[in-house]
């Protein structure tokens, strides 16, 4: 049993395992909290839906010993994450920028459910009055009593 | 306004329509990564050659002033497209008078060597690019790469990935005569 146990905690290891390498780490552990957060925000241009900080491919090592390197200089977080859109373009960035032109992108989803909560609401809104009844017209009442006086009399005989 | 509300369901189809449309079209290519670098400056950058090579090594000054564009390829011996590629750019270069220059990427120096003399060598300057910081300037996800640049030193075009097989060889065909990249009366 034991065996098992340590088995399976073995098998568990390469999902801890990490792709920043020991070597790529800065001694300072605030400049690399601050890399490890700005490398979550930049996407491997090979790998394209992982971020650099999870991704071991050649590439994004490269942007990660980059991004270290800038904070070194002395870089803000801003100006490392506008260094390397600068080479790759928006792109690179995983959440996409708010200005004009993704404007629709931020914004349709919202627009949207106003849409969908005014149409909606709207249709609910006009069954409602339809509900509502009217008076008969004399003309209409009367004949519809005839009516009911034919039936009760069909049904008595 | 009922009229607007019933014709909804079909607008709302329309427009979804037209992005499935969109999306299965054959030639878009989801893995295509828009370029920043068409119309701007080349980066900066000064390589120094590949060691056991006589082949001089490369600068940005080297692209800038020439009497036409010229094609900067980054390639690296360890790349097997770079391998197929290598010969459409060999015969640009000795058939149409296309200039090309190599950016040698991540690449040890005797394997360099030995591919280029194994495959001839086609490059008038190359760089080596051992720690890969050019490519991280050139925007480079992969190699083959090929750039076009102009006199001026703007980029004018980026090809990603092998100029290999008839569709691509014609694109980039075409991407040269535009440029200017081919001395007149060459390839006719």
């Amino acid at each position: 049993m034991r065996q098992l146990i340590f088995a399976f905690c073995i098998g568990l290891l390469p999902f801890a395992a990490n792709a920043v390498e020991p070597d790529e780490m800065l001694t300072d552990p605030v400049l690399e909290q601050r890399a490890r957060e700005i490398s979550k925000d930049l996407r491997c241009v090979v790998c394209q839906n992982q971020d650099i900080d999870s991704s071991n491919a050649g590439v994004a090592r490269d942007l990660r010993l980059l991004v270290r390197e800038r904070l070194v200089v002395g870089d803000s977080d801003a100006e490392v994450i506008e260094y390397i859109r600068a080479r790759y373009g928006d792109y690179v960035l995983l959440k996409p920028p708010l200005e004009p032109a993704t404007y629709a992108l931020w914004f349709a989803p919202i627009a949207f459910v106003l849409i969908g909560v005014f149409v909606g609401g709207g249709l609910l809104m006009s069954r409602r009055k339809q509900e509502a009844f009217e008076d008969l017209g004399s003309e209409d009442e009367n004949t519809v009593s005839e009516i009911l006086r034919q039936n009760e009399a069909g049904d008595a005989s | 306004m009922k009229r607007l509300i019933a014709g909804l369901p079909f607008i709302a189809a329309v427009i979804f329509g037209g992005f499935f449309l969109w999306g299965l079209n054959p030639d878009r290519d989801p893995n295509e990564i828009p370029s920043v670098l068409i119309s701007q400056p080349a980066p900066a950058f000064d390589l120094d050659p590949v060691p056991g090579l006589e082949t001089p090594g490369l600068a940005r000054s080297d692209l800038v002033g020439n009497e036409r564009p010229v094609v900067v390829n980054v390639f690296a011996s360890w790349c097997v497209p770079c391998r197929a590629e290598h010969a459409v750019l060999t015969r640009f270069v000795e058939r149409e008078g296309m200039r090309l220059f190599g950016i040698n990427y991540k690449d040890k120096p005797e394997d360099a060597v030995k591919w280029l003399n194994d495959l001839g060598n086609p490059y008038e300057r190359i760089g080596s690019d051992l720690s890969g910081r050019t490519g991280i300037e050139w925007g480079l996800s992969g190699v083959p790469e090929t750039f076009i640049v102009d006199s001026d030193g703007t980029v004018l075009f980026r090809y990603v990935g092998p100029v290999v097989g008839p569709d691509a060889v014609e694109r980039f065909t075409q991407a040269l005569k535009q440029a200017g990249a081919l001395p007149n009366g060459a390839g006719s």
